[in-house]
């Protein structure tokens, strides 16, 4: 009756062998491949970027230099976009349809998966216009994150900038920096970058199939917060940069101030500058190259990489590398009938400017006095008890210890070293190590092969200034709330000088600025006791440039400055008084002297035409300068070679005279 | 022996009861996870699926017990007319229906929407075993064979007109209790070929597959030139077989709609197109797949909840299960199922009359055919067929046709003893 029923077994064998391809393919899709748990997070699991604010730099006094402000970025996941009203995505965000494919391909390139940026930095009314339509255009969406603000416009190549951090750098960084984040680039953004730039904050969160937020995943566990970045407290006294800035414009220099028992940099001044708001933002780029085919270029950081012979300047290192050496001592006497006369049978002359007659070290410094150099280094090196090539070899070292021809290594990036040459320069030019005194005769005064920053000469100023010893110059004084000082910056450096050599070089820079004679005495500050020493450097490209370096007061100096005004003249006419204005405004915060003293200096447009075709016409001004105008490029550029042909013409014919 | 039935839930199969209520509730469970919104987290909220299912349930289990309640006898004189209701219902489908995802497959009576293609399984099953189990009537004559052909593809081509494919392919695994009550197995194997034949005329083109099966068959006759009767088998099988492959063709490029044909392509893997129609399978995958061994817990599945898997509450509610519960979970569901299966079949087997017999393998049938399409679908095995999981996916019409199904098997158990 019941036929067939052992094909009971073969039905139920079917059911049986069925359920097991059904495990088996599951057991392979949950247990055995992962591929669709990747899948499924990234269905689901949006990173949302939480960007630190970068550390904000503030002045010494704790004034802002450099704060945040927001912006938003257009973000873009491509494999979530949908067609969508192209032609109103574009006029919504001011883009044209070029612009949009190529930014929509590069997206695509990075990753179809991940979120790249699509359009940096939305101003405000785009962003506000843009949010209303967004949900129209999915795969876009908005996040906000800050650019730099510079409230005073001061400080550019100090502060430096920030831009997008490129390629090569997200490879190195092991995964830290991703596309479309920022990176300092240069000056204290980038030196610090490290602390500036903080850690930022991961937020996982989930969304649905429209990629409607949905909360958080796993309740925030995998998330990590944003930590701001460092505040630096920078050593820069805002106003006297402010001010700084002000008497440099139209002129192409430096001036950098120290406060000696520091290193702390008072003031960086690096002329012409540019508006550092113009680096951040859309237009960024567009001013950077503007910025950087400037033939009076404004992103030079003059202070730390414009290199000159220091000119009379170094004669003060001379007065005291020749009384530590022995070969002179306060008392020591030399005739100027106008020049110094060496070679043989005295057929060369090194010209001064006067014929001082008989005067000691201290007149010599206030006066200036070429010949008595002269004497003073041939004494070095030719009558030092030693051949002349191991005398100059005492006389590189004592000098070097002044940091000249080796870097400060200052907190900021691409400082330059200078240079100092050696003696093997000379041995080999001369073709055997015979050579004496009259063979480098200009190092005496401070010209030749020379090559000084800025930030050299103003750290030799806090030397003298300390009578021995100096910290090592920084800009950033203070790290965090904790104030924390880097560990480099207290330790002092000391010179071999003895300090007592020092009183009488002081004491010829004091007449300097307030003795009748002194080179400087239209710089005198009233109320002030400032000890300087004026330059004025031959320049074969153009009009000599205008040299001055200082400290004051001569009781507990508070400030050591140089100022260099390229193409100027006289250290005199120009950098000294700019000097002196900084020292009273930082000392007493006030200006005693006229204003037709002030206007003198802030109208002179003191930079040199630009050689070009409209080389007769004014310098250009440039919109986006501060400075209406910028340095030629040669001044700056060819100081090597100039300084070739500055040495021969010291050594075959009189040197021309230096004040 | 006992016709008056005093307690009629005595005897009836605990078995089949208990795998029936965990299906249900896992299945309500899931349903609540699916579409859970913890905005509306009330359970009952009628406006939600899951408030909407526990309703459903209800109903079934009411309706269950009323079933039970009924007279054996009835049920075997009464189902010529229910099929014959039922037929009458489904011509109409389409003239009053409801047009419902592109199938016009329901009828709305009130707030509730029914879908008399799934009320078509029982009195289709009933009326097959009555003929069946009628004296005489063998399965091995062509005349029973056209007989029950009959019954079994008028509510296939009726549902087709719907159209609803997937429902109507139900139907086809009825071949399981011809095949049981002695149908040669060679219909069996020529289902099977028709299958391997329908999936490479769609991946080869009907030219080369013409050619490989004239060639093969020769070859075959060759081999085995001596059998006659292999030999005509052979013919009659290499005939059906070509003229399959043209109807495929024909059907596939003239019948089928251009969704379906995607369907098809996607798991044939003819088409690469994770936004298209791959996106619905790519996705349930995806959830199924991230369950991993233990599943990311209830109401934690992020795939189905956020959206991700379409029809995640009816036809793919199987994604929620492989999210949440995990390969483990999947393992308890689908042992459930193939115990219930191995308990029908040996329910039916142990009945003394045919005709409860019969019904019981059909219930086994429409049953295993559900259970192997809708979780081969989530997984990738079969193409995306639109036909929900028994007793766990959303809906009223579905749930209630499966228990009518099922508990007309209980009842006709549970007085085994009684009738011949």
């Amino acid at each position: 009756m019941n036929h067939f029923f052992e094909r009971k077994f073969v039905v139920q064998g079917i059911f049986i062998v069925i359920s097991l391809i059904l495990l088996s393919r599951l057991f392979y899709i949950q247990v055995i491949t992962n591929k669709y748990v990747l899948s499924a997070h990234n269905n689901v699991l949006r990173k949302l970027i939480i960007y630190p604010a970068r550390g904000t730099i503030l002045d010494r006094k704790e004034k802002a230099l450099v704060q945040n402000e927001p912006v938003y970025d257009l973000m873009v996941i491509p494999n979530k976009v949908r067609p969508f009203d192209t032609l109103e995505f574009c006029n919504l965000i001011e883009m044209n349809r070029e612009g949009f494919n190529k930014r929509f391909t590069k997206a695509k390139k990075y990753s179809p998966y991940k979120a790249s940026l699509f359009e940096k930095q939305l101003s405000v009314q785009i962003y506000a216009s843009f949010q209303e339509k967004l949900f129209e255009f999915p795969g876009f969406f908005v996040q906000n994150r800050t650019i730099r603000s510079y409230p005073d416009s001061i400080a550019a190549q100090f502060l430096g900038y920030v831009g997008e951090v490129n390629n090569r750098t997200i490879t190195q960084s092991n995964g830290f920096y991703h596309q479309g984040d920022y990176i300092g680039i240069s000056g204290v953004e980038k030196s610090y970058e490290t602390l500036l730039r903080g850690h930022r904050g991961v937020q996982n969160i989930m969304v649905d199939a429209l990629g409607r937020p949905k909360g958080n995943f796993a309740n925030g566990k995998y998330d990590t917060i944003a930590v701001s970045g460092k505040r630096l407290i920078s050593s820069l006294d805002k106003d006297l940069q402010k001010f700084g800035e002000k008497l440099m414009q139209n002129k192409s220099g430096s001036v950098v101030a120290i406060e000696p028992s520091s290193g702390e940099i008072l003031a960086f001044v690096s002329s012409p500058t540019y508006d550092p708001n113009l680096m951040v933002g859309r237009k960024r780029g567009y001013n950077y190259t503007k910025f950087l085919s400037n033939p009076y270029k404004p992103m030079f950081i003059r202070p730390i990489q414009a290199e000159y012979p220091p000119g009379s300047v170094f004669k003060v290192i001379n007065a005291l590398v020749a009384q530590q050496l022995r070969s002179i001592d306060s008392n020591t006497v030399f005739n100027c009938s106008g020049g110094y006369y060496y070679g043989p049978n005295g057929s060369k002359k090194m010209g001064c400017t006067h014929k001082h007659g008989a005067l000691n070290l201290r007149q010599a410094i206030a006066q200036s006095c070429n010949t008595y150099f002269g004497y003073t280094y041939n004494r070095m090196i030719d009558h030092a008890g030693m051949r002349p090539v191991n005398a100059y070899q005492h006389w590189w070292k004592e000098v070097s210890e002044f940091g000249i021809g080796s870097k400060l290594d200052i907190d900021l990036p691409n400082e330059r070293k200078g240079r100092l040459p050696t003696g093997d320069l000379y041995t080999k030019r001369w073709g055997s190590d015979k050579w004496g005194s009259g063979f480098n005769i200009s190092l005496s005064i401070g010209q030749g092969e020379l090559g000084i920053t800025p930030l050299q000469m103003a750290n030799v100023m806090a030397i003298v200034a300390n009578r021995g010893f100096f910290y090592k110059p920084h800009l950033i004084k203070a790290i965090g709330e904790k104030h924390v000082v880097k560990e480099e910056y207290t330790k002092k450096n000391n010179v071999s000088i003895d300090p007592r050599y020092f009183n009488i070089v002081i004491e010829g820079m004091d007449d300097v600025v307030n003795s009748p004679g002194g080179t400087a005495i239209y710089s005198k500050i009233p109320g002030i006791d400032m000890c300087g020493k004026t330059g004025t450097v031959e320049n074969s490209q153009g009009k000599d440039h205008s040299v001055f370096f200082a400290f004051a007061p001569r009781i507990n100096p508070k400030i050591a400055i140089v100022v260099v005004v390229e193409n100027a003249g006289f250290g005199a006419t120009w950098s000294a008084p700019i000097a002196s204005l900084m020292v009273e405004k930082y000392l007493k915060n006030t200006i005693s002297r006229p204003q037709s003293y002030i206007d003198r200096l802030l109208l002179a447009n003191l930079l040199p035409p630009i050689r070009t075709k409209a080389s007769t016409s004014e310098p250009k001004k440039s919109e986006n300068m501060k400075s209406s105008s910028l340095i030629p490029p040669k001044s700056t550029v060819n100081i090597q070679k100039k300084q070739n042909e500055t040495i021969k013409k010291a050594d075959t014919q009189p040197v021309k005279p230096n004040e | 022996m006992n016709n008056n039935q005093p307690r009629p839930f005595f005897s009836v199969d605990w078995t089949m009861i208990a795998i029936f209520i965990a299906l249900c509730l896992f299945g309500w469970l899931n349903i609540h996870a699916s579409v859970y919104n913890p905005e509306k987290p009330g359970i009952f909220n009628l406006s939600t699926h899951y408030g909407k299912q526990f309703f459903f349930i209800i109903t079934a289990f009411i309706l269950g017990i009323a079933i039970l309640l009924l007279d054996g006898q009835f049920l075997n004189a009464i189902s010529p007319i229910v099929y014959g209701m039922t037929m009458f219902l489904l011509v109409l489908v389409p003239f009053i229906g409801k047009s419902v995802a592109g199938n016009q497959a329901w009828i709305a009576i009130g707030p509730f929407t029914l879908q008399p293609s799934e009320f078509a399984k029982f009195p289709t099953c009933l009326l097959l075993a009555q003929y069946l189990s009628m004296d005489q009537v063998k399965i091995q004559d062509l005349k029973t064979k056209v007989i029950a052909g009959i019954i079994i593809f008028i509510p296939i081509v009726l549902v087709m007109l719907q159209p609803d494919t997937g429902s109507a392919l139900t139907f086809t695994s009825l071949i399981i209790v011809l095949f049981r009550e002695g149908l040669s197995g060679y219909f069996l194997f020529l289902e099977g070929l028709l299958i391997v034949l329908f999936i490479l005329t769609l991946l080869y083109g009907k030219l080369i597959l013409t050619v490989i099966l004239a060639l093969l068959s020769a070859l075959l006759a060759y081999v085995n030139r001596k059998n006659k009767k292999f030999a005509a088998t052979l013919v009659v099988t290499s005939l059906i077989s070509i003229g399959f492959v043209f109807s495929v063709d024909f059907a596939y490029n003239n019948i089928l709609k251009a969704h379906q044909r995607d369907r098809i392509n996607v798991i044939l893997g003819k088409v690469n197109d994770p936004r298209g129609e791959e996106y619905n399978l790519n996705q349930s995958k995806i959830a199924i797949g991230s369950g991993g061994m233990w599943g990311k817990g209830y109401l934690q599945g992020t795939q189905t909840k956020y959206d991700f898997v379409p029809e995640q509450s009816t036809d793919f509610i199987f994604c929620t299960v492989g999210e949440e519960w995990g390969f483990a979970g999947c393992f308890v569901v689908i042992g459930l199922y193939l115990s219930l299966l191995l308990r029908i079949i040996n329910i039916a087997e142990r009945q003394r009359s045919s005709f409860r017999r019969i019904y019981g393998y059909g219930v086994a049938s429409i049953i295993f055919f559900h259970f192997f399409i809708n979780i081969g679908m989530t997984i990738g095995l079969v193409p995306v067929i639109g036909i929900p999981l028994p007793f766990m996916s959303y809906g009223g019409s579905s749930l209630w046709s499966f228990t009518i199904l099922l508990f007309i098997l209980i009842k006709l158990d549970s007085n085994r003893i009684g009738t011949t």
